[in-house]
């Protein structure tokens, strides 16, 4: 490849960029607010500070979540579709192996895990892409079970009952809080992957 | 799992916020007291998220409330009568059912039971009013059930009573209306669909664990949903009213979901 070509070279394709966008507004929105209607009922013995939550109250927070769920549901169909229409899904995120994975933890610990290619995922990006898209299809599945746990019963026991839902969806919701904390960082440490999310190359 | 045992439970406390925003709003001209309203109920995290005050913005709210309704017309579509609420063993019922209202316990209304009537108004043929002996007598069904609180929480209890189908069947109502709409003897008030209404697990509960309907569970009766949150599940029952007009309901009004089903 040619240097012209590869400074042009699209790195993110436009719809993956609207649905990255789409998708952190939606889950800032669902997590503020979910903290609010946690708060309500706390699972644990501590709640989250009334001003990192949104809606004000507990009705406030349920129309935010309530609103925000189509907008997530359906950008994560859309971002699930146009991956796997593009073949960008398994050119991505595929192959991945735990000799891999070990060996570019290892490497990235070591400082020495070279980021000079943004289209190429290394090991531990696509483990943690592939992580955080199975946590969000848990929020969903649970969330579903939490909104209708009479209309979706089969999920509901499947999941092992309302109450067993509510803590999946509270611990899927930590694990995507502590995967959106690390991906901050990341881009934090390497700009210009933010730069490439934003314009594209 | 279990819900916080501070003196104010969270109902209270949003409760305590409703009738301070109340007796602060009725002071206040429409056009503040408008803009009162949506800058107390969605203080906090909105300023945080954009810097600026969103609320300021009433399409914020209209946009809300667009979403809430769109979210009625899913429930409604996906609500299927056949769905049944679990039922589940004697075993599993609640030892500590909490009582849960917009006051506290100290305001529940006190009922004489030989006084109350069941009052019916709207789309009925038979609309006179009902004695509790004479829904004691009615044919009585019984459910062990998981009743779901908007706060989260859930807790499973025993009701029974009349099947609500087949009282609206008695008194001929017209069940192609759209909604059920009950006013309660502590100033509650909230409305159903109709679909909900026939479902073969909304009871109109006269008793609880086996014994009469206690005063905070809602003597002298109830409707009890299982397919419903609990704030659509109205205590101390007054007038049943068969309509096709839109009456909200009580927190429903101030932005509860109105299908509010399970």
């Amino acid at each position: 490849m040619d240097d012209k070509s590869k400074c042009s070279a699209v790195i993110h394709p436009w719809w993956l960029r609207v649905c990255h966008w789409m998708n952190a507004a939606a889950i800032v929105i669902m997590t503020l607010s979910g903290w609010r209607i946690y708060n309500a009922s706390p699972l644990f013995d501590f709640r989250f500070p009334g001003e990192i939550t949104l809606g004000g109250w507990l009705g406030g927070a349920l129309q935010w979540h309530f609103a925000a769920m189509w907008i997530f549901a359906a950008n994560g169909v859309v971002y699930l579709a146009m991956n796997l229409f593009t073949g960008r899904f398994g050119k991505k995120f595929l192959p991945l192996s735990l000799r891999g994975f070990l060996h570019d933890a290892l490497s990235a610990l070591k400082g020495k895990l070279a980021h000079a290619d943004l289209r190429q995922y290394n090991n531990v990006q696509r483990a943690a892409y592939l992580f955080v898209m199975v946590v969000c299809l848990l929020l969903v599945l649970s969330g579903l079970v939490l909104w209708k746990s009479v209309q979706f019963g089969l999920l509901r026991d499947l999941l092992g009952g309302y109450e067993a839902a509510r803590y999946i969806h509270f611990y899927a919701m930590s694990a995507l809080v502590g995967f959106v904390a690390v991906h901050i960082v990341m881009v934090a440490l390497v700009p210009k992957t933010l730069l490439a999310m934003l314009r594209g190359r | 799992m279990k819900k916080i045992d501070v003196d104010l439970s969270p109902s209270d406390a949003d409760a305590l916020v409703k009738e301070a925003q109340q007796l602060l709003a009725r002071k206040l001209d429409s056009s503040s007291r408008r803009r009162f309203l949506r800058q107390g109920l969605t203080l906090g995290g909105v300023v945080m998220l954009t810097g600026c005050d969103l609320t300021d913005k009433p399409d914020v709210d209209s946009v809300l409330n667009k979403f809430s309704r769109f979210n009625d017309r899913v429930q409604s579509w996906l609500f299927n009568p056949a769905n049944l609420s679990p039922e589940y063993s004697a075993d599993r019922i609640s030892q500590s059912f909490p009582f849960n209202a917009f006051y506290g316990e100290e305001d529940i209304p006190q009922i004489n039971g030989d006084q109350w009537r069941l009052e019916i108004a709207g789309l009925v043929n038979d609309k006179r009013s009902w004695s509790l002996p004479e829904l004691y007598n009615m044919q009585q069904v019984d459910q062990i059930t998981r009743h779901i609180c908007v706060e989260g929480w859930s807790e499973i209890g025993r009701w029974g009573g009349v099947r609500f189908a087949d009282f609206l069947k008695l008194i001929g109502a017209d069940t192609t209306a759209k909604y059920v709409s009950f006013k309660c003897a502590d100033d509650y008030y909230t409305s159903i669909d109709m679909a909900s209404a026939l479902h073969p697990q909304t009871i109109m509960a006269l008793s609880w664990d086996g014994r009469i309907l206690p005063p905070e569970y809602g003597y002298p009766m109830k409707i009890r949903i299982p397919t419903k949150l609990g704030y659509k599940n109205p205590k101390h029952i007054q007038v049943i009213e068969i309509t096709n007009r839109y009456t909200g309901g009580y927190w429903e009004d101030e932005g509860y979901n109105w299908f509010g089903g399970s």
